[in-house]
Parts: structure tokens; C-alpha cells; sequence
């Protein structure tokens, strides 16, 4: 208790008219809490660039953004690829690992094989009216999804920053990823 | 079966699959006028529980019927608010 108490009156008011400032305060920072929780958010890292793999994180960062998501892809790796205007046109696809491709791995490693396979997976995309990486990747730009890459594997990968898709976000590290993901409702790893 | 709702907009992805029924139909609600329908017809089947499924997780939205006519899949979805 301190004994140096002014006169009690105006130590009333005063603190009344704090505790009715504090309580504005709260009610406003309460307020805008509540507007950040109804927000659904979504953060995807994507680590692949191999033409099958690019698909699931561009499909579920359309349908997301589709749901009303904040969406924020992030990109390392071979996950680059996708961002890549050029080399997201000709991704690949290979049957050597991939037990369950028809072609055994001693035969998928001829060279040349690897553009027999992704042939193959490209006519099936085609007939079957999929959408393309390129088409996924500019409707989800269209509609809000931040795409990031990584600067630490643009460097490695020796990427020029001007060959990405119009849009997206460069300089951007593992914090960055963390601090997005510590906010999402849906955090996956692809 | 539409001739219960008159039908603002309809929005034809046949031949299109996933993801790009969903996302057309959430863009295509986006630009009509609140209280109206969108008809969306697809041939993919996957669209049944995915329109349904979205319409559920999407505020604003409501999915007033879906049906099947042949190999066309119908859905009418109403702009709430």
C-alpha cells in the first residue's frame, strides 16, 4: 500500500476513467481476435517438382482458397519448379522408385525413359481434362493464394528471381514458413 | 426439377475434374447477385461430394438440390449473403 495517496476523489475518477479506457481497449484488441479466428487459414510447404507430386499442393491451395482459406504456399527444394514459368511447363515424371508405375526401374533407367513417362502421364491428363500445373497455379493466383519461395534454395538452385510466375512472393526464409504455419488451422508438408 | 428456383447464372464445367468444379463454382457465386442461383453442370462424378462438401464448409452459400440427369451432374447452389 502506498501511503502517498492523493486526494480520494480525484484518485476515483481517475482511475475510472482508465479502467473505462483499459476496457476499450480490451474489447477492441477482443474484437479484432475474433475476426482473426474466424479467418481459416491454410499453409502448405511444398518440397517436390516432380510432375506428380506438383499436383497435390495446387490442388488443395485452389480448393482452400475455394473454402474462403487464407492460403500460403510455400516453396523449397524441388518444390520451386512449380513457381518456375518455364520449367513448370515441362515437369517430370519418372518410374524408376515407383514400383507401382508399369515399368520396371531397370527399364526406366534407360536413358531417354524419363520423357516416355511423363509423355505417358501428360496424355493421360489431356484425355482425362485435368487441368494443367500452369492452369491450377494461375487460377489459385487469381484467387488470393500466396505463393512463396524460398531464398536460401533459390540461391542454391541458382534461380534468377525474374523467371517465377508473376506474383509471387521471393525473400522469404524458414521463419517465414514457421510464423505461417504457427497461425494455420491446416499445416501440411508435401 | 430446376423449374423450382429461377436460375441466375449457370456455370457449365463438363468435361472439367477436380479441383476445377469447385473452384469455377466458388468464383462464378462470387459474381452473382446475392438471392440468386447458380446451376452448375459437370460430368464429374466427384462432384456431388465435393459441391456438397464446399457448400457445407462455406459461409454464405447454400446448396438447394443436386441431381443426376444421365452423365450430367446438376447442382443448384444459392448466394445467402
Amino acid at each position: 500500500m502506498s501511503t502517498d495517496t492523493p486526494s480520494a476523489g480525484d484518485d476515483e475518477s481517475t482511475t475510472e476513467a482508465q479502467l473505462q479506457a483499459r476496457i476499450e481497449e480490451l474489447e477492441e484488441s477482443v474484437a479484432k481476435l475474433e475476426a482473426d479466428d474466424e479467418q481459416k487459414k491454410m499453409s502448405i510447404i511444398a518440397t517436390k517438382g516432380t510432375l506428380d507430386m506438383a499436383y497435390p499442393p495446387l490442388i488443395l491451395a485452389s480448393t482452400a482458397a475455394a473454402f474462403g482459406y487464407d492460403v500460403t504456399v510455400f516453396h523449397t527444394f524441388w518444390g520451386l519448379e512449380i513457381l518456375h514459368e518455364e520449367r513448370s511447363k515441362n515437369l517430370k515424371l519418372s518410374s524408376v522408385g515407383n514400383p507401382n508405375m508399369p515399368v520396371p526401374n531397370v527399364v526406366g533407367a534407360i536413358p531417354g525413359m524419363d520423357r516416355v513417362t511423363t509423355k505417358m502421364m501428360e496424355k493421360r491428363i489431356n484425355d482425362n481434362d485435368t487441368a494443367t500445373i500452369q492452369e491450377l497455379l494461375e487460377t489459385s493466383l487469381d484467387m488470393g493464394v500466396e505463393f512463396q519461395a524460398c531464398q536460401m534454395t533459390i540461391e542454391l538452385m541458382d534461380y534468377d528471381e525474374e523467371e517465377f510466375y508473376d506474383g509471387v512472393t521471393t525473400g522469404v526464409g524458414a521463419a517465414t514458413a514457421l510464423e505461417d504455419m504457427a497461425g494455420a488451422d491446416i499445416q501440411l508438408l508435401v | 426439377m430446376s423449374e423450382a428456383f429461377d436460375i441466375t447464372e449457370t456455370l457449365d464445367v463438363q468435361g472439367e475434374s477436380c479441383p476445377m468444379p469447385v473452384v469455377k463454382t466458388k468464383n462464378a457465386i462470387d459474381d452473382i447477385p446475392e438471392n440468386g442461383v447458380l446451376e452448375v453442370l459437370s460430368t464429374d462424378s466427384g462432384s456431388m461430394s465435393d459441391i456438397d462438401g464446399w457448400a457445407q464448409g462455406t459461409d454464405g452459400v447454400e446448396l438447394l438440390e443436386q441431381v443426376e440427369d444421365g452423365d450430367v451432374y446438376k447442382h443448384y447452389v444459392e448466394k445467402t449473403n
